[in-house]
């Protein structure tokens, strides 16, 4: 049992990964994440939910990892006064965690610092919360101006730079306000929001198998992630096993979208320092890759393939065959490539020392995922926590320590080649059961579930709670982007104005997942 | 005979005139292409740029509320800049009417006013991109325009003239003899081209990342006919740095004056030279990744240093 707490009593959950849930007052919230802190642990995900109709009043949900397990602590708030003490203090991830479920739930933290709007941009009334179950939509909507308090710098030639929402490219917006002075950044604040869908809201009036579906759309280029994480939630709660090959096959399926998405970013990162070499041939290896993600499985980007219970693909000895051959392919290819990355000076010079984040830094405010490891954060949910099938992979987790640009490009690599041993082993072990459908129908009543899973960017963490009728009463995906967006201000600190595009790349961090 | 020679001058420089301000476009249409081709794209063909500057001619102009006077006219005074640099530079024939008016330093100067107009007109507007674009330009061009003079220097002391048609005259005409110096001349020319031309390693024209740019920043405000006068302005000026180029390192088929028969040799030549530069710009772009930009003034220092050495090795060697 991951955590010891006189009032805390932990269950543990029937799930694929070693997690445990108990319920504390919200006095005792804060030596708990205190304790999980000195021990090394980090905070995943924080949430809200409406539980009036249960017991009068909400529910505030804090998930905890250390090297034992994960625990999900819930706390019990009034209806009337709905606070908890704020844990930012301990946690820095929490404070945009705790604004954004201000905004949504209206249960806020007491004595926190920064109470400032994060997912409302004016699109609804301050004193109303779409995420309550008597929220009136049409009451709420409005237009008010958006306005935003940013923290400004002061000192003689300092100036400021916004850049953002809209950009000079196709790509998702976000807002970022640069305090410089000449050509170096004293301060950068990243404003989001702007993609907010409502897709926490949209959960509640869906079936599970709808839900599935959205939960494969929070972010695009994670939605084998995100499909996996939330059918392990289920799972959890329905208390089934998927069949073991239906399980190899969500491995594969995610290895080749971990496998897709670091090609595309070495190829971006190229192209930020002008090499748009390096660009084209990257993305002629990726698309190679979706070509044949849309032959064998149906799908380009994977998505819809992994549902509740199982998955909704096989492979046939010419898939298989078309798998091999593509991996031995890029083994080849991404080694040449890397070899050229390696020694072109002028991509170096620039990779090297840029957007640098400690690795005291990066555990002080909890840096995750890929960017975590490349500042010696050994954090991958598929070795401290392998679940079926990655028990028997022996993954090999890729760290480093500069924490730069350069860095994160190395550990890009070494997954790259790690993904694609692992997709060699995952076909010559991949068992050959006649595929029995499995699938879930329905969740039972008043259940609870958490899934994680390492996608490509970092972990990716599903929970689901149901109502006494079995149905969806509040979905929660959550992103490893709202952990690492915050160390992006840290680690374009004393850069260069014109070097913030590379760092912000080198870190690709999802808009969509974290304004929901 | 007197008449006719010059008649024939005039005409000729008219449709020199009228010819470069037409092909400057395709010269960056074959750039882009040569890119394409080097980055495994079929690419857009080498027309593009003219479709470009027919869908930004068609466009309806936005112009900010704060824009002065001075926004609005900066295109066209760039655009002419850019032209009358381009179309006075010796590159068929050295003997036209013209020819008096393209003096070395005058063209630094027509170069000068040109980026004086465009930085203060990105300033004008007040955005943050303007500014930030419009100083970035003054430090690349600070230490451009003294590596240009200079290169111009070592080319007029073996000519002994500022004068472009008396510099290709002495180059090209006279009894063949290898410079020395100008090779380092011309290494520090490449530069500058670079540099001025807002290429790859110093800046990135085909970049979307606004806040990397540095002549794409200053433009950012512009739309429609005043976009596309900008745009064929920097072909035009692609077009004159290549030209000047060719005038002092590769003279060799520029017809002398009164030698029309000479004329169709020296166009396909430059067509060949301008063909050979444009590839060689692209593949020198394809391998090279853009300059932390405060290395662009290590990279001009390189040039400067580069053109004084031409100019000493002139004085030592007398070559």
């Amino acid at each position: 049992m991951p955590i010891k707490h006189p009032n805390l009593k932990l269950s543990r959950l029937t799930d694929a990964l070693p997690a445990w849930t108990g319920d504390i007052a919200p006095d005792d919230l804060h030596e708990i994440c205190r304790q999980v802190h000195d021990g090394g642990g980090r905070l995943v995900a924080l949430w809200g939910s409406d539980a009036r109709l249960q017991f009068g009043g909400f529910k505030l949900h804090v998930v905890l990892v250390n090297e034992t397990g994960m625990v999900c602590l819930n706390v019990q708030l009034s209806a009337e006064q709905p606070v908890y003490p704020d844990i930012s203090q301990i946690f820095p991830a929490a404070n945009r965690m705790q604004r954004a479920t201000y905004d949504l739930l209206g249960i806020y933290a007491q004595e926190g610092h920064d109470h400032r709007k994060w997912l409302r941009h004016g699109a609804w009334h301050s004193g109303s919360f779409p995420l309550r179950k008597d929220f009136d939509a049409a009451a709420s909507r409005t237009e008010e101006p958006d306005d935003y308090a940013f923290v400004r710098v002061e000192g003689q030639g300092v100036h400021e730079i916004p850049v953002g929402p809209v950009h000079a490219g196709i790509i998702e917006p976000g807002h970022f306000r640069f305090s410089i002075i000449g050509e170096r950044v004293l301060r950068l604040e990243e404003r989001l929001g702007y993609v907010h869908k409502g897709i926490e809201k949209r959960f509640e009036s869906m079936s599970l198998q709808q839900g599935a579906k959205l939960a494969g759309r929070v972010s695009g280029d994670s939605t084998v992630a995100y499909a996996w994480a939330y059918a392990m939630a289920a799972e959890s709660i329905g208390g089934v096993t998927p069949a073991s090959r239906a399980l190899w096959l969500r491995a594969l399926l995610l290895e080749r979208e971990r496998v897709a998405n670091h090609l595309g970013d070495l190829g971006y990162l190229g192209n930020d320092v002008a090499l748009s070499f390096g660009l084209s041939q990257f993305w002629i290896l990726k698309e190679q890759v979706l070509r044949n993600n849309a032959t064998v499985f149906g799908h380009r980007y994977l998505m819809d393939k992994i549902v509740p219970g199982g998955v909704t693909v096989n492979l046939d000895i010419e898939g298989k065959r078309i798998i091999e051959q593509e991996c031995d392919m890029l083994e080849q290819q991404v080694r040449l490539l890397r070899g050229i990355y390696d020694e072109h000076a002028g991509m170096q010079d620039r990779f090297i020392g840029t957007g640098r984040v400690e690795p005291k830094l990066a555990a002080q405010l909890g840096l995750c995922g890929l960017a975590g490891r490349a500042s010696a954060q050994a954090w991958d949910a598929r070795v401290q926590f392998a679940c079926s099938p990655y028990d028997k992979l022996n993954v090999q987790m890729a760290t480093y320590r500069n924490g730069d640009v350069a860095a994160r490009v190395i550990v890009r690599f070494d997954e790259l080649f790690e993904s694609l041993r692992l997709q060699s082993e995952i076909l010559a072990k991949l068992v050959n059961e006649e595929d029995k459908p499995s699938l879930l129908e329905k969740l039972p009543g008043n259940g609870f579930g958490i899934g994680m899973v390492e996608g490509w960017r970092g972990e990716v963490l599903v929970a689901i709670h149901t109502d006494a009728g079995g149905n969806l009463a509040r979905v929660h995906p959550h992103d490893p982007s709202w952990q690492n967006w915050p160390l992006l201000e840290h680690a374009v600190i004393d850069n260069i104005v014109p070097d913030f595009p590379l760092i912000n790349k080198s870190f690709n961090l999802s808009y969509s997942g974290q304004d929901l | 005979m007197e008449y006719l020679n010059l008649i024939l001058a005039i005409l000729f420089q008219l449709a020199q005139l009228l010819l470069v301000v037409l092909l400057a476009p395709l010269l960056t249409g074959w750039v882009n292409q040569c890119q394409a081709w080097l980055q495994n794209r079929s690419g857009a063909g080498v027309l593009q740029p003219y479709r470009v500057l027919r869908k930004l001619f068609l466009k309806d102009a936005v112009i900010a509320h704060n824009a002065s006077p001075l926004f609005r006219v900066t295109p066209y005074i760039v655009f002419g800049c850019m032209w009358l640099a381009a179309a006075i530079i010796p590159i068929i024939a050295v003997d036209l009417p013209f020819s008096q008016a393209a003096d070395v330093i005058a063209l630094v100067g027509v170069f000068a006013v040109a980026r004086v107009f465009l930085a203060l007109a990105a300033m004008d507007i007040g955005t943050a991109f303007g500014s930030l674009g419009a100083r970035r330009e003054m430090l690349v061009s600070f230490l451009a325009e003294p590596a240009l003079l200079m290169v111009f220097f070592t080319a007029s002391m073996i000519s002994h003239s500022t004068q472009l048609p008396r510099i290709v005259d002495a180059l090209a005409h006279h009894q063949f003899m290898l410079y020395p110096s100008l090779a380092f001349a011309a290494l520090a020319f490449v530069i500058v081209l670079l540099a001025e031309n807002a290429r790859i390693p110093v800046d990135n024209p085909t970049t979307h990342l606004e806040l990397t740019m540095i002549h794409e920043a200053m433009i950012l405000e512009y739309s429609a006919r005043h976009l596309a006068l900008i745009e064929w302005a920097s072909s035009l000026k692609l077009f004159a740095y290549i030209s000047i180029g060719i005038a002092l390192f590769l003279p060799q088929g520029i017809i002398e004056a009164g030698n029309w028969a000479g004329m169709p040799l020296a166009i396909a030549l430059l067509l060949l030279k301008l063909l050979a530069a444009g590839a060689g710009l692209a593949v020198f772009e394809a391998i090279s990744a853009k300059l932390r930009i405060f290395r662009a003034p290590e990279f001009l220092g390189t040039a400067f240093l580069l053109a004084v050495l031409g100019l000493l090795i002139h004085f030592l060697l007398g070559a």
